[in-house]
């Protein structure tokens, strides 16, 4: 069967070639007298497949509250559901994975898992940036469940994790596949990342409606959670690791620094954080080993290098390949973005204090956040110049590419959030904004105007390239994604500056006795308005994906097909 | 010493010199003589191979000779 399978590929190789056969290296070419590994191999599978259904029957059984049950019995289903795959696919070969084109059927399954959760995640917001402005939409009917508090979570969640995520991973395998010239290793552990992580999101959903959390923001999925994560994100380290390993490229491109700095230290962030011990492996409680104020300063390291390097490095990944890629002219300064590297991953690190201003946290330390929350604001513009002239020579296809648009206001909303971060930090300027919805104003033109746009960027480059059409179907469509987006984010972080700098003044108002002169609903009863042009802001930018998602979808449809070539671009050389 | 001050006073000296002389290493080491046409050939990396991976080096030689 494996000769069968290698054929074709000497046929488009031409004879002088070797057969594919021979190659020992390729981790996952089944060759010839394999069959009876692959059969071992399958046993294994279904032992353990067997095991972990079992086990999670027995855990649901003796399951101590209901998220740790259902979540058990998620897992019974989807290992249930993998054992029988495994045992009808048990003798049936399997065609050799071919080592001379890329791996892109796991990318498109990432492209649509972005575009998927993405609008999940903005729709929940949406609905929650509304019971905020009306709090008759926390239902009675779901209280417990559907409540502000127990939804909160599932949307910062799912637009960082879900959407964002999915699309670093699936940007992730494609740029290392193309700047390193080789096919993903690793065979079919890519797919067990897509799919363990997609498992890994609906498990942390459900705790978070169900009441399984524990109290760390951007971190809330419990142990048994937070173990699965960290298995998948081995997982994924050693498929991007091992595909740098067998590049055929001398150098590793600036892209896939990044993105391995994101993957390295999130695993870092995310084993420290999460330092607990279970008060029973048949529930979800867990009680964290930090204590204190040293739980707070873990929380924050953890939270502000959440936001540095998957919401920052990651990104400026995709930065460094699909702005020269949509440019077709490579980046601006090469030796800038070697120094943007090494600053911001030496600088981020040491931000996460200045979440604790004015806590027990010592000053010595808060100011030390400080200072390099300052110091940072020279490596984020140095990439945003570096990324903004990359289209230097190039301006007019501001004007005829609403694509490349939608990847400059990216830049343009990193600047202003990078800019308005440091400042924020500093710790006068902190006792006014923190606890306020500055702080949500801030974080979202940070989420929507760089990481939303950047990614639809990617995403609009990435269909017609994956699905090999011609163009995208519509670029009147992306225009108007692009105007909805961008004066949603501004109707959302205006009106945030403007409540969160009221109820900041508000709170600290004293009459001339020194007596406060709000009370705290006070300052709730006036933020309605701004709530209101808020949520507004959110129908706009989820209207916006939607059209995206159409847009989309109608390429992979009606847009014509191309034949001859994968890329949009013109190789420069 | 307790563990705690151990700690703080190697980050506070060495270990500060250390990363403040690998991050002024690595931008002396980017400027060096020659990076120029080094940094434009990485920079097009890219735009070389967007199809298909690279063939072995081996399978290369073949075909060139």
């Amino acid at each position: 069967m494996q000769i069968k399978a290698a054929n074709p590929q000497q046929k488009q190789k031409g004879p002088s070639l070797k057969p594919p056969v021979v190659r020992l290296d390729s981790s996952d070419g089944h060759q010839l007298g394999k069959t009876k590994g692959h059969e071992m191999i399958n046993t294994v599978k279904l032992i353990v497949l067997g095991l972990i259904t079992l086990g999670a029957m027995i855990a649901a059984n003796y399951a101590r509250d209901l998220a740790y049950m259902v979540q058990a019995l998620v897992i019974v289903l989807v290992s249930g559901g993998l054992f029988l795959w495994v045992l009808r696919g048990t003798g049936e070969d399997k065609p050799a994975m071919s080592q001379d084109e890329y791996m892109d059927d796991v990318i498109r399954a990432g492209v649509v898992a972005t575009a998927f959760w993405g609008v999940v995640g903005f729709l929940v917001g949406v609905f929650i940036a509304f019971q905020l402005a009306f709090p008759v939409l926390n239902f009675e009917w779901t209280q417990g469940i559907g409540n502000f508090g127990r939804l909160r979570p599932l949307h910062t969640s799912a637009v960082i994790f879900a959407f964002g995520g999915n699309a670093l991973i699936a940007t992730s395998f494609y740029v290392v596949q193309r700047t390193s010239a080789a096919r993903l290793w690793g065979g079919n552990l890519a797919w067990f990342v897509f799919w363990g992580y997609q498992l890994f999101i609906v498990l942390a959903a459900l705790g978070y409606v169900l009441g399984g959390t524990q109290s760390k923001e951007y971190a809330e999925p419990e142990w048994h959670v937070d173990l699965w994560l960290t298995v998948v994100w081995v997982a994924y380290l050693a498929v991007f690791l091992g595909t740098i390993i067998k590049r055929k490229e001398k150098h590793i491109y600036v892209a896939n620094w990044f993105f391995l700095s994101f993957i390295v230290t999130v695993a870092m962030l995310h084993l420290v954080n999460n330092m607990t011990i279970p008060v029973s492996i048949f529930g979800s409680k867990s009680v964290i080993l930090w204590a204190g104020v040293q739980d707070a300063m873990v929380q924050w390291w953890y939270g502000h290098n959440a936001v540095g390097f998957f919401l920052t490095a990651g990104f400026l990944g995709m930065m460094y390949y699909f702005i020269p890629k949509q440019a077709e002219r490579p980046v601006f300064s090469y030796k800038l973005s070697i120094i943007h590297f090494w600053a911001l991953i030496f600088l981020y690190i040491w931000a996460g204090p200045h979440h604790l201003h004015y806590t027990a946290l010592p000053d010595w330390a808060s100011t030390l956040g400080m200072v390099f929350s300052i110091v940072l604001w020279m490596p984020s513009w140095g990439g945003m110049i570096n990324g903004l002239m990359t289209l230097s020579g190039a301006w007019d296809k501001l004007r005829t590419d609403p694509v490349i648009r939608m990847m400059v206001i990216s830049l343009g909303f990193y600047g202003m959030s990078t800019f308005e971060g440091p400042m924020m930090s500093i710790r006068a300027v902190n006792s006014l904004s923190h606890y306020t919805d500055w702080t949500i104003g801030h974080v979202h033109s940070g989420a929507l105007g760089w990481n939303g746009m950047i990614t639809f960027g990617a995403l609009y480059f990435l269909v017609p390239v994956l699905w090999k059409r011609e163009r995208l179907y519509s670029l009147t469509m992306v225009s108007w994604h692009f105007w909805l987006a961008t004066i949603g984010i501004i109707l959302y972080a205006a009106s945030m500056w403007v409540t969160g700098i009221m109820e900041g003044l508000m709170w600290r108002e004293v009459d001339a006795n020194g007596f406060l002169v709000n009370s705290f609903a006070d300052t709730v009863a006036a933020k309605f308005p701004m709530y209101v042009v808020r949520g507004l802001g959110g129908v706009m930018y989820l209207a916006g994906a939607i059209i995206m998602c159409v847009n989309l979808w109608l390429t992979v449809r009606k847009a014509p097909a191309k034949e001859a070539s994968l890329s949009v671009a013109v190789p420069a050389e | 010493m307790e563990t705690y001050s151990l700690l703080r006073e190697f980050a506070d000296s060495w270990m500060l010199l250390f990363l403040f002389t690998f991050f002024v290493m690595v931008i002396l080491w980017v400027f060096r003589p020659g990076s120029k046409a080094e940094y434009q050939d990485t920079a097009g990396i890219p735009f070389r191979y967007e199809d298909k991976p690279a063939p072995d080096a081996e399978t290369e030689k073949e075909a060139q000779s």
